[in-house]
């Protein structure tokens, strides 16, 4: 085990930013930390860099404790949000920085630096001043900076929040392979729910200061374990239902609904992803509702569907080839159906954690009425 | 698609946006204008008064009203210039003049140094204090304008005075009482006690503007705390360090008030020969030589410094890294 943090507390004035948390790290992984602004996972990473120093806890590295090392006694390198390269210094002189400290001879460092420039693609900049270069470039010195002195584990901020968003979608890609190359852990922040699915080995939800569930992208996303994990990563919508001989009804309906996996009985919350529901009839889980509104969004079309009680369910189809003229418009009444397979039971029937917007799928071209809509969607379960 | 909604192209709009009320020649009018402020500023209360002084500066003394003979004279109808250099000569070959230079600059580059070593820590501080103590912090520095400089010099008479606080307090504690008032250390004292302020605004605006993120940067990268500070602190602050300096350097050449309150006799700067050449003897003549000579000087060691400290700045920096745009590293990180 690499990393290993326990009951890590951390409190600002009264505030408290970490709730005892703990957490386990394997050699070589990378694990995404996603959450929301205030969520604690910037707190978090600051704390194993050690820029922070917590109230209560352990952290510790190859099973060595960090806790009362400053940080640059720690094998732990930081990319950071603002990639904070030095403006005095050249862009060689920036990424040896970390090597000079070592005390490594000339010719060495001259190397380690040359090895770095080509790792990210950026030979022949070496003499160049960070403002000279373009904001993907300076992200790429920043991240050869990080990884020159070889660290145990390289903790990146935000890596890519401040690139253009289709530098962002390929930079996410680039920088898995090279964490794969490597082999050296990554811990990465994110608060973007896309960049954590496509990238992590695995991911941490963070809320709160707690992390809500930690697993694969696949197993937190369709296995969410709360309310707030199963909106935060993707949409969703959420449908109180009453769980009874294995089936769930929904009580405002009428309708029983079947679930692939066996659930207790009593009340439940079902949370059923918009693009795991179909317009158009089948054999189980069939509800009937009128199209309220559509948004498209390029490569889906989104209907909003009001069921029988009131309820407003978004219902999310791929475009593949045809171009949506057999899409029901607004108004017209439609069949929904939904696999066994699909349902999400959750526990409890609690009120939603807090008002949040929801993330719109997909992002690209996303019109306002879609998010105008999600958010009544979100809140009026 | 349906009933996806499609916009009409909105009809295209590409109308010139000329002012209505101005003209391309008011404009340029009004530009001239308020550029013409400044201009008039600068002539009138700057190059003029030069003028005036090298005027003075070059022509004879003489007995009377103004005590200078002018320069123009009319002989028969023809102007007759009559321009000596005799007054610079003086300056120059004197030892008298020439010493009160080297000492004036010699005291005035210690009282900088030593602004910069009390200064810099001073600037740090505040600027690496909570954010709701920095104003306040600021504003204890700057509290002693509020009352008058005589004030404030004859106040630090009688603190340093043979008799004075310090000297009583020294025997309270049964030490030897020190002769202080009168002295070099008493005018030291005077200068970097007036102009420590100069040094350290110029040098906090430059370290609340560093990029705290930088510091931990280099921490993260295994750079002890001073090691941050001597490669990026330091460095990143040399601007300031530059613009503070000139800021205490230049008035203290010229300094006349505190030498003569606080200073000995023997302290003969620049700023106290000028007067006396001026008031006792009346030479208005050598007084304005002097006066541009200063001037001279003044413009020169800045300069001077400036390249001097770009050279070594160039020259540093090739050691470790490729070469480099040094312009650069005087300009603000972005």
């Amino acid at each position: 085990m690499l990393l290993h943090i326990e009951g890590l507390t951390v409190r600002y004035g009264t505030t408290v930013a970490l709730h005892g948390l703990d957490l386990s790290l394997e050699s070589g992984e990378l694990f995404v930390l996603l959450g929301a602004s205030g969520s604690g996972k910037t707190t978090l990473l600051r704390s194993i860099a050690g820029f922070i120093q917590p109230d209560a806890g352990r952290i510790a590295l190859d099973g060595t404790e960090l806790a009362g090392l400053p940080p640059h006694r720690r094998p732990v390198n930081t990319m950071f949000q603002s990639y904070a390269l030095f403006p005095h210094m050249s862009v060689a002189a920036n990424i040896g920085f970390g090597l000079r400290q070592q005390h490594r001879r000339r010719a060495e460092i001259a190397a380690r630096v040359a090895e770095m420039l080509a790792l990210v693609r950026l030979e022949g900049f070496g003499a160049r001043r960070p403002h000279q270069l373009s904001g993907g470039q300076q992200q790429r010195v920043a991240l050869a900076r990080a990884l020159a002195p070889n660290p145990r584990l390289l903790l990146l901020d935000e890596p890519l929040s401040a690139l253009d968003r289709n530098l962002r979608v390929e930079t996410r890609g680039e920088l898995v392979r090279l964490q794969k190359r490597l082999g050296t852990s990554f811990i990465l922040v994110t608060h973007d729910q896309q960049e954590a699915l496509t990238m992590a080995g695995r991911i941490g939800v963070m809320h709160e200061g707690r992390l809500l569930q930690v697993g694969t992208p696949a197993e937190v996303y369709e296995r969410p374990r709360s309310r707030f994990v199963a909106e935060f990563l993707g949409a969703a919508n959420i449908l109180p239902v009453e769980v009874r001989d294995g089936a769930l009804l929904l009580p405002g309906l009428g309708v029983m609904v079947r679930a692939a996996i066996p659930v207790a009985a009593g009340s439940a919350l079902l949370a059923l992803r918009p693009e795991r529901v179909r317009i158009g009839n089948g054999a189980v889980n069939v509800v009937d509702g009128v199209v309220t509104e559509r948004a498209y969004a390029g490569e889906a079309l989104t209907h909003c569907v009001r069921l029988a009680d009131g309820t407003e369910m978004r219902v999310t189809q791929a475009l593949h080839d045809g171009l949506g003229a057999d899409q029901p418009a607004v108004g017209a009444t439609v069949t929904l159906s939904w696999q066994p397979e699909a349902c999400i039971v959750l526990p409890g029937s609690k009120p939603p954690v807090r008002e949040r917007e929801w993330p719109v799928l997909p992002r690209s071209g996303s019109t306002d009425t879609a998010e105008a809509e999600g958010d009544r969607v979100g809140t009026r379960v | 698609m349906g009933d996806v909604p499609t916009r009409s192209p909105s009809p295209p709009v590409l109308r010139t946006s000329t002012s209505p009320t101005l003209r391309a020649g008011e404009v340029s009018f009004m530009r001239a204008l308020v550029l013409a402020v400044p201009w008039i500023w600068l002539v009138a209360f700057l190059l003029l008064p030069t003028a005036i002084v090298l005027k003075i500066a070059l022509s004879q003394p003489a007995d009377g009203v103004p005590p200078f003979a002018p320069l123009m004279h009319w002989i028969g109808g023809i102007p007759h210039l009559r321009v000596t250099a005799d007054n610079f000569k003086l300056i120059l070959t004197d030892p008298l003049y020439r010493g009160a230079f080297l000492h004036s600059l010699r005291v005035a580059g210690l009282s900088t140094l030593i602004c910069l070593l009390i200064g810099y820590p001073m600037a740090l501080a505040i600027a690496r204090a909570p954010e709701h103590w920095r104003n306040p912090l600021l504003l204890a520095l700057m509290l002693p304008f509020w009352t008058g400089f005589l004030m404030r010099i004859n106040a630090w008479i009688g603190l340093l005075q043979d008799n004075g606080w310090i000297n009583t307090a020294l025997t309270f504690c049964h030490l030897a009482p020190m002769r202080l008032l009168y002295t070099d250390t008493a005018m030291y004292i005077g200068i970097v006690y007036t102009y420590v302020p100069f040094m350290v605004l110029p040098l906090y605006a430059r370290l609340t503007r560093l990029d705290p993120a930088l510091l931990e940067a280099a921490g993260d990268l295994g750079a002890p705390p001073w090691r941050g500070f001597l490669s990026v602190t330091l460095p990143l602050s040399l601007p300031g360090v530059w613009a503070g300096s000139l800021l205490v350097f230049i008035p203290a050449v010229g300094e006349y008030v505190i030498p003569e309150l606080l200073g000995g006799p023997q302290a003969q700067l620049i700023g106290r020969v000028l007067w006396n050449e001026f008031f006792e003897n009346r030479d208005w003549p050598t007084a304005s030589a002097l006066a541009c000579m200063l001037l001279v000087l003044l413009l020169i060691v800045p300069l001077a410094t400036w390249a001097l400290l770009s050279v070594s700045f160039r020259a540093m920096k090739q050691r470790s890294n490729p070469p480099q745009v040094v312009a650069s590293s005087l300009r603000s990180p972005q």
